[in-house]
Order: C-alpha cells, then sequence, then structure tokens
C-alpha cells in the first residue's frame, strides 16, 4: 500500500507539470515577480485609492488604443470598485461626447455622455484600430486580467489551490509594462517589435506605453500626475493600472470572496452538526460503522 | 432485492384513498426510507448522492443562465459577462455552473473508480453499470457542448478540433463533419445547435440517471466485501435515517470542497484563453481541453493515424461497457484480490500520467540520453496507452483464472462484527 501511495504521488507530481495554459513559446522568458496585492487572499478587498489612480493610467496612456467595452461609466461609483462618487462620475461621463440618435428627423447626433454610457472606444472599428496599429488590434481591457496569465509549473500550481493564488493576470500585466529594456547581446529585434523579458518569446508589438509618463531615465514627466501624493514610479504606476484592469476584468471579486466566507462558515457548522447527528444514529446499531 | 416486500403503511385517511390510485408515497417510502442498504458502505458510497446534487444544482443553474444568454457568435461571449455583471447574483451562477461542470467529473471519476475497486460492475448489476458508461458518455458530450457556449477562444477552437475528429472516417467522415456544423465551419448554427442540445441532454441524462437508480434498488448496493446481502435484518439497515444522514454529512462536505473553487479560486480550473472571445484567424498556441478529458485526449494523440486515435479514443470509454465479461473473477471486491489490486492502482496511475500527455506538447521531450530524446510525450502516451488497455483486455480475464484470492467474509454481518 505504501509503494502504491508513493507511486501515485509520483504520477501526479508528473501529471502537475502539466495544466495551466502554457504560454512558452520560444527563448527564455522571465516569470513575472509575484507582487503584493490588497485583494489577495479570502478577505481580500480593492484598495480604492489604487483604483482611482489605475484608472487615471487607463484614461491618460492605455485608453489611446485600448476599448474597455464592456464597462460603464456607472461602474465607477457602484459598491467594491473604486468608489468615486455619483456625482463625479456624471462630470466625468460628460467630458466625453457620445454618439446617440437616430433623433425625430432620423438623424445621428452626439451628445454628452451620461453615466449609463459604455466606455467610448478609442477607434471605430477594429479596421481602423489596425490601420493605426502596424495590422494588429489592440486587445479590449474589459476582462484582460482574466485573460492573460503564465504557466506556474509544477509543483506551483498544486499549491495555488490552497493559497488561492490567482493573481497570475495583474502580476504578468504589470511585469509586461516594467519589462521592456534593452535587448540583450545577440538578440536581433525586428522593426515594429520591443524586447520585453517577460513577454513569452520575449518580442512584443506593442511599444513601451509608460514612454509617455517618464523620461529616459525613468524619471516622472510630471510628479504630479498623482494627486493623492503617492510617488510616481514604473512600479507603481504599473501596479495601479493592474490593480484597475483586475476590477475591471472582476467587479464583484469583494461580493464574491465576502459572500464565501459566510458560506464557508454556514457549511461548516452544517458540516459539523450532520457529523455528530450520523455519529449518534449509527450508534444506535451493534457494531456501529 | 425482490424478497424486500413494501412495509408502508398509510396512516390517514387520505393517504388510503391515493395509495389505492397512485401508490407514489409508497414509492417515495421504499425507496427513501425502508430500502435495505448495506451496513458496511464506506465513504465511496456517498458519491452516488453527491452526484445527484450536483446534477440539480446544474440544471437549477443552468435554467437561470438561459434566461440572461443569447445563443449568437457576436453576442454570446459579451452576454456572459453581462450575467456575471449586471444580472444579480450573476456571478454566483455562473461560477457555479462552471466549476459545476468540473465538479461533476471529480465525483464521477470516484464513483466510477469505487465501481472499479470493488467490482461493482458483476453480476447482478451489469444493467446497472452499463446504464452508468451511458451516462458517462452523455455527460462528457454535455459538458463539451457547454464550454462551447462562452464562445471564448478555447470554445471555438476546441470545438473545432473534436468535431473535425469525425472527419477521420472515410467516405462518410466529411459529410457528417459538415452536417455537425450546420455548415462549412464551426459557425452561428454550430453554436445554436450546441446550445439547443446542451439545453436538452442534462434532462436526458436525468432520464437515465432515473433508470440507474430504478436498477440499484432493484439489484440493491454492492458493498466492500462484495458479499450479496444474505439476511436482511442482519446485514442492512434502513435508508432513513442511517444512510440518509451519512450521505447529507458526506454531501455537505463536497459542497464546502465545492465552494472553495466557486467563491476563492473560480478560474483555476478553466483556460484563461477563455476570456479571450472566439477569433477564427487566430489559432492559440495550445489547444488543450478541459482536464477532465485530458487522458483520453492523451490516448487520442498517442495513435500517429488520426481514425486509429479516433477509435482508440472511443474504445477507451466503451471498453468499460464490457467490463462485467472480461472481468473472471468469482471474487467480486479487489479487497480481497491482492494482484487485482495492485493492477487496479497501476490503472488509475496510468489514467493519471494519460492525461498528463494529454496536457503537453506532443513533442516534448519526456526521457533525453544527452542530446538525444529517447522518449517523446507521443512515446510515452503509446506506452500508457497499452497498460491501460492491456489493464481491461489482458489483466481482469486472466487473473480471473490463475490469482489466489484472499478468504471472503461469509457475510456482510460478519465482516462487520466478526465471524461467530
Amino acid at each position: 500500500m505504501k509503494m502504491i501511495s508513493r507511486s501515485l504521488i509520483a504520477a501526479l507530481a508528473l501529471a502537475g507539470a502539466a495544466m495551466s495554459p502554457a504560454l512558452a513559446a520560444s527563448g527564455h522568458t522571465d516569470n513575472p515577480p509575484a507582487q503584493k496585492w490588497s485583494f489577495s487572499g479570502p478577505f481580500g478587498t480593492f484598495d480604492r485609492a489604487q483604483l482611482q489612480r489605475g484608472f487615471k493610467v487607463y484614461k491618460e496612456v492605455c485608453a489611446a488604443c485600448h476599448s474597455m467595452k464592456l464597462l460603464s461609466f456607472r461602474n465607477l461609483s457602484e459598491p467594491g470598485g473604486p468608489g468615486f462618487t455619483e456625482g463625479q462620475v456624471k462630470t466625468l461621463a460628460a467630458e466625453y461626447k457620445v454618439k446617440d440618435g437616430p433623433n425625430e428627423s432620423g438623424d445621428m447626433f452626439e451628445r454628452p455622455g451620461r453615466p449609463a454610457d459604455r466606455f467610448p472606444a478609442p477607434f471605430a472599428n477594429d479596421e481602423a484600430a489596425k490601420a493605426a496599429n502596424n495590422g494588429a488590434v489592440p486587445p479590449d481591457f474589459s476582462v484582460i486580467a482574466k485573460a492573460r496569465t503564465y504557466s506556474r509549473g509544477f509543483p506551483m500550481w498544486l499549491f495555488d489551490i490552497f493559497t488561492q493564488y490567482q493573481e497570475q493576470g495583474p502580476d504578468y500585466i504589470t511585469a509586461i509594462l516594467i519589462g521592456y529594456e534593452e535587448a540583450p547581446k545577440g538578440v536581433t529585434v525586428e522593426p515594429g517589435l520591443n524586447y520585453n523579458k517577460y513577454f513569452p518569446g520575449n518580442k512584443i508589438a506593442m511599444a513601451n506605453p509608460l514612454i509617455a509618463l517618464f523620461d529616459d531615465n525613468g524619471k516622472a514627466q510630471d510628479p504630479g500626475f498623482y494627486t493623492d501624493g503617492t510617488p510616481v514610479t514604473r512600479e507603481q504606476v504599473a501596479r495601479d493600472v493592474s490593480a484597475f484592469l483586475m476590477w475591471a476584468a472582476e467587479p464583484h471579486m469583494e461580493a464574491r470572496k465576502q459572500t464565501g466566507a459566510k458560506v464557508m462558515i454556514w457549511l461548516t457548522i452544517l458540516a459539523m452538526l450532520l457529523y455528530f447527528s450520523k455519529k449518534k444514529i449509527w450508534a444506535r446499531l451493534e457494531g456501529g460503522h | 432485492m425482490s424478497e424486500h416486500h413494501s412495509t408502508y403503511v398509510p396512516s390517514t385517511g387520505i393517504e388510503r384513498w391515493l395509495d389505492a390510485r397512485l401508490p407514489i408515497v409508497r414509492l417515495m417510502h421504499d425507496s427513501a426510507v425502508s430500502y435495505p442498504v448495506p451496513r458496511n458502505l464506506n465513504y465511496f458510497w456517498t458519491f452516488g448522492g453527491i452526484l445527484m446534487f450536483v446534477l440539480i444544482a446544474q440544471i437549477v443553474t443552468g435554467i437561470v443562465l438561459v434566461m440572461h444568454y443569447t445563443p449568437h457568435t457576436s453576442m454570446a461571449f459579451d452576454s456572459i459577462e453581462g450575467i456575471m455583471r449586471d444580472v444579480n447574483w450573476g456571478w454566483l451562477m455562473r461560477y457555479m455552473h462552471a466549476n459545476g461542470a468540473s465538479m461533476f467529473f471529480v465525483a464521477v471519476y470516484i464513483h466510477i473508480a469505487r465501481g472499479l475497486y470493488y467490482g461493482s460492475y458483476k453480476a447482478p448489476r451489469e444493467v446497472l453499470w452499463i446504464l452508468g458508461v451511458i451516462i458517462f458518455l452523455v455527460m462528457m458530450a454535455t459538458a463539451f457542448m457547454g464550454y462551447v457556449l462562452p464562445w471564448g477562444q478555447m470554445s471555438f477552437w476546441g470545438a473545432t478540433v473534436i468535431t473535425n475528429l469525425f472527419s477521420a472516417f472515410p467516405v462518410i467522415g466529411e459529410p457528417i463533419v459538415t452536417w455537425l456544423w450546420g455548415g462549412y465551419s464551426v459557425d452561428n448554427p454550430t453554436l445554436n445547435r450546441f446550445f439547443s442540445l446542451h439545453y436538452l441532454l442534462p434532462f436526458v441524462l436525468l432520464g437515465i440517471v432515473v433508470l440507474h437508480v430504478w436498477a440499484l434498488h432493484h439489484v440493491g448496493q454492492n458493498n466492500p466485501t462484495g458479499v450479496e446481502v444474505k439476511d436482511y435484518a442482519k446485514d442492512t439497515v434502513p435508508f432513513t435515517p442511517f444512510a440518509t444522514v451519512k450521505d447529507l454529512y458526506a454531501m455537505v462536505c463536497f459542497m464546502i470542497f465545492f465552494a472553495w473553487f466557486v467563491f476563492y479560486q473560480p478560474n483555476f480550473l478553466g483556460h484563461a484563453d477563455n476570456y479571450i472571445p472566439a477569433d477564427p484567424l487566430k489559432t492559440p498556441a495550445h489547444i488543450v481541453p478541459e482536464w477532465y478529458f485530458l487522458p483520453f485526449y492523451g490516448i487520442l494523440r498517442a495513435i500517429p493515424d488520426k481514425l486509429g486515435g479516433v477509435l482508440a479514443m472511443f474504445a477507451s470509454i466503451g471498453v468499460l461497457a464490457f467490463l462485467p465479461w472480461l472481468d473472471t473473477s468469482k471474487v467480486k471486491s479487489g479487497a480481497y484480490r491482492p494482484i487485482f489490486k495492485i493492477c487496479f492502482w497501476v490503472l488509475i496511475i496510468v489514467t493519471i500520467l494519460l492525461g498528463y500527455t494529454g496536457s503537453q506538447p506532443t513533442d516534448k521531450p519526456v526521457l533525453t540520453l544527452g542530446d538525444r530524446t529517447v522518449l517523446d510525450m507521443v512515446g510515452f502516451a503509446q506506452i500508457l496507452t497499452v497498460i491501460y488497455f492491456a489493464y481491461f483486455l489482458v489483466a481482469l480475464p486472466l487473473l480471473g483464472l490463475f490469482e489466489k484470492t484472499k478468504p471472503v467474509p461469509a457475510s456482510i454481518a460478519d465482516s462487520v462484527l466478526g465471524a461467530k
């Protein structure tokens, strides 16, 4: 029996080297470093200030190319999110021009945005997006934090069940944003591509998007970019926007985890009651079981 | 259990009136209260009840999801995100349903393994067992079509790969594939029919489950000794309260396991790629089926010939239906069969390893000597496939002839209380 269980563990170990969609394409790619997230673990909640900063980064940097078509302005003031006030959201939405119609005379018209409107996309259609971006459509960001991952490898993926690690997405996005560097000697990067040590295969079409915020030495162009006094560093900006994208992909995460705690307590108590009931009932039998 | 007579006594006038016209209360009483259960069942016998719970949970959450889902290639993905974002408790329904599929397979694999180990497929339970194999097949078809509905990258490419398997059959292959697709590629008609069938099949499943339970209640449960019930008073206990409370306890423990994934790891068992909307022009780097299909996918890829692979894959499940006649041993329970026991665990390990090969790129080296690859993933899968089939086609028929079994207790009561 011992031999069997040992070989069973060995089999599980081998099988474990699998799972989780392997991104590894070619060449060596560093694993994204694990960041500390306020929303990790069973009681994690989003850091409101971080989500607000992340939204600012999205709005002023990413939104130039990446749509977020599943989100509405109203989401920004909903519970479990960045915690903007309804007034702030109204003002924000009104900054945008939204196409509406047709009106009574059959014409389309533009009006100021309302909280119920979706985030406007940067390009009118995929073809326009392609034309502006070397033939590739920049992916929509609505669920990007759940659509990106990296291979955890064995035995890490197995431990993840117990540690509840599920922040591959935001870790990966953060890594990509800070992973741009000079290509090492001997690696040629074709025109239109950029070297990134965390991108599978190392050659990424997207140019370093944070270039807009930092100079060549990594110093912030505008130290007052954040209005809450948070230092404007490459890592900070990368983490903030990643956290924002995680919330966007999973806007009810806080409700989910909080409901989970209640369900777990309830089920555990029920299980204990049933366990003792079972013991008591089976004790009626000679020999029990 | 023909000699077990109904113990139902209608106690009120209305019950007597109904009992004379439609003895439905009697049926419920006989099958859920007085039904005799072997007293020595272990916790592996609670998975039937757990599976019933998962099936009903899948049907209930599924019906709610359908109220908000749009089966159209241009709207399916967004409608599911709408459920996640804007439907009250939609995230809970959707995560319960998606993880519920995995839970269904966790429970069914334990249920099947228990049947294999304790010889539950042997006479008089052959029909019960074959119904189980049919349930397993229908489950797989349902799960596969359900995974297509979100219309993500893995949905689309998984559907493309699996439906294309049928093209391996000569002459009729291509027409079958076109017929399945409802066109010349996986597209909106495919999504629509998969949706229709994904709604229908669970109810077909429920019907077969009723037959499965009916057969079970007719022949009675097997038990860890494999010895049939001889004396109802000594060997069995009434279903209620004994089995009821035990099943409920196990069910709630399983719910805790289930809830762990739903609330804390809802995407652990899925693929990140399926959060990318389907794109027929962009093939994902690795098309990998859900974890519960991996062993069979491993067998499929082990055979270099496409048709051969498809046949081997279907045979690996179909062979289960012939188990009652492939196993020649007179002793039912693996507990008294020392060599069988080893073979059984080898089968379990080999199946897990086949799952591993199914999840890996085919050309990945498994064994290397210097720079030379001695064994790649396909070669490894081929060895495992041979062992898998050898269990059913060689080990089980021969063991019955040569194996020296341990003494089997005279009765269930003896095994619990000791021989007197």
